[in-house]
């Protein structure tokens, strides 16, 4: 088998090559986050892009108040975090995202399940679509790469246009998830 | 004995009223409960936010603001019993250092709007000394209404993000904002150029 020549290769796309593209085509430009061990990469990624101000926070919904400030005064953002930091915004979405229809976009690397090692992780992620369907909340959790684009680009659009908050969940099967390894 | 207890217990609503006689078009974020009370209070402004929840948040929702609009001066009115809910803020404001972000923190070491509970931190804590050990170098207290008055003054022209503490008396808040969430965001909206109320 001839070995291909770099330059003639490209790299297959990635989840998180595909959710930098969407976020910049959607002119998202702050990324606050909590982080997370399968969103390593996308924060790597973030930070080395000079189009985005990405920053850690110390809680999520700190993330969450600092991005609706943004929205009200004309930037885009996007939050990240992992389920477990999802667990402790019932509070903020119910009190500021929902009541004052700020398009919060969320992406949520979940943990607890396919594979989770940490019984705590595992009871967490049962809690998070039951908070997102008590307040009705538009969510999606994405399994296939071929359907990421579609689903991020088409749900931010609609976070926006509608003026609602949207979760983003990033189920195992589109990231590989974290897997006991030691 | 902390260097907030040689500072004159003030009142909330007189220096809300001396802040925003001094302003124009300077966004102010108001935090939940008797803070945002007395901010409405002080006259309505198009660049007024009120909070109706999400404890904590003032600072975080300022900071957003900041950042989004690095050419208009921001400022936060939170109470001590909210900012205690959220002390982290205070590091993540230090790094991104906005120049153009003005905290007030309100201090009443309680929980006036519950029953006047005294806070955690009421006996020991001195939330300005949290404030520069976070990173917030310009964080101060206020001394007196004319200390205030002048650190509000000397925070335009800081090279980064400033913090005042006051020591505010158990008052009330005079008066209560119209619960209306849309209406209070989409007004703030308009009031920072960011649309047009139709």
């Amino acid at each position: 088998m001839a070995a291909a020549s770099p330059k003639d290769t490209t790299s297959p796309p990635t989840w998180h090559g595909i959710v930098q593209q969407t976020l910049k085509r959607n002119e998202i430009r702050l990324v606050p986050y909590v982080p997370d061990r399968v969103l390593t990469t996308l924060i790597k990624n973030l930070h080395a892009d000079p189009y985005f101000t990405t920053f850690p926070t110390a809680r999520e919904e700190e993330a969450v108040g600092i991005v609706s400030g943004a929205w009200m005064a004309g930037m885009r953002s996007t939050v990240l975090m992992q389920t477990s930091g999802f667990a402790t915004l019932a509070n903020v979405l119910a009190s500021l995202a929902v009541p004052y229809q700020i398009p919060l976009i969320m992406f949520v690397s979940e943990r607890g399940t396919l594979g989770e090692f940490n019984y705590g992780q595992a009871l967490v992620c049962r809690t998070m679509r039951p908070v997102l369907d008590s307040l009705a909340m538009e969510h999606h959790t994405i399994t296939r790469l071929d359907e990421l684009e579609f689903i991020a680009d088409r749900s931010i659009k609609q976070a926006i246009t509608t003026q609602a908050p949207v979760a983003l969940i990033l189920s195992p099967l589109l990231t590989g998830g974290k897997v006991f390894d030691k | 004995m902390t260097h907030a207890r040689n500072t004159k217990v003030m009142n909330r609503f007189d220096l809300t009223q001396r802040l925003v006689a001094k302003l124009k078009d300077e966004a102010v974020v108001g935090g939940i409960g008797n803070t945002n009370f007395d901010l409405w209070a002080a006259g309505h402004r198009p660049q007024n936010f009120y909070m109706l929840g999400s404890m904590g948040l003032a600072f975080p929702i300022a900071l957003g603001v900041a950042l989004a609009q690095p050419n208009r001066r921001v400022f936060a009115l939170e109470g001590d019993g909210s900012l205690l809910m959220q002390l982290g803020c205070l590091s993540t404001i230090a790094t991104l250092a906005p120049k153009n972000l003005t905290m007030v923190v309100m201090d009443n070491g309680i929980y006036q709007i519950t029953g006047a509970q005294p806070t955690p931190a009421a006996g020991h804590t001195d939330i300005v000394a949290i404030a520069v050990a976070s990173g917030l170098a310009n964080s101060s207290w206020a001394a007196d209404e004319d200390d205030f008055e002048r650190l509000i003054e000397q925070s335009l022209s800081a090279s980064g993000p400033s913090l005042i503490g006051v020591r505010i008396d158990d008052k009330p808040g005079t008066g209560a904002t119209r619960r209306d969430p849309v209406q209070i965001r989409e007004r703030f909206m308009a009031g920072l150029g960011v649309r047009e109320l139709l």
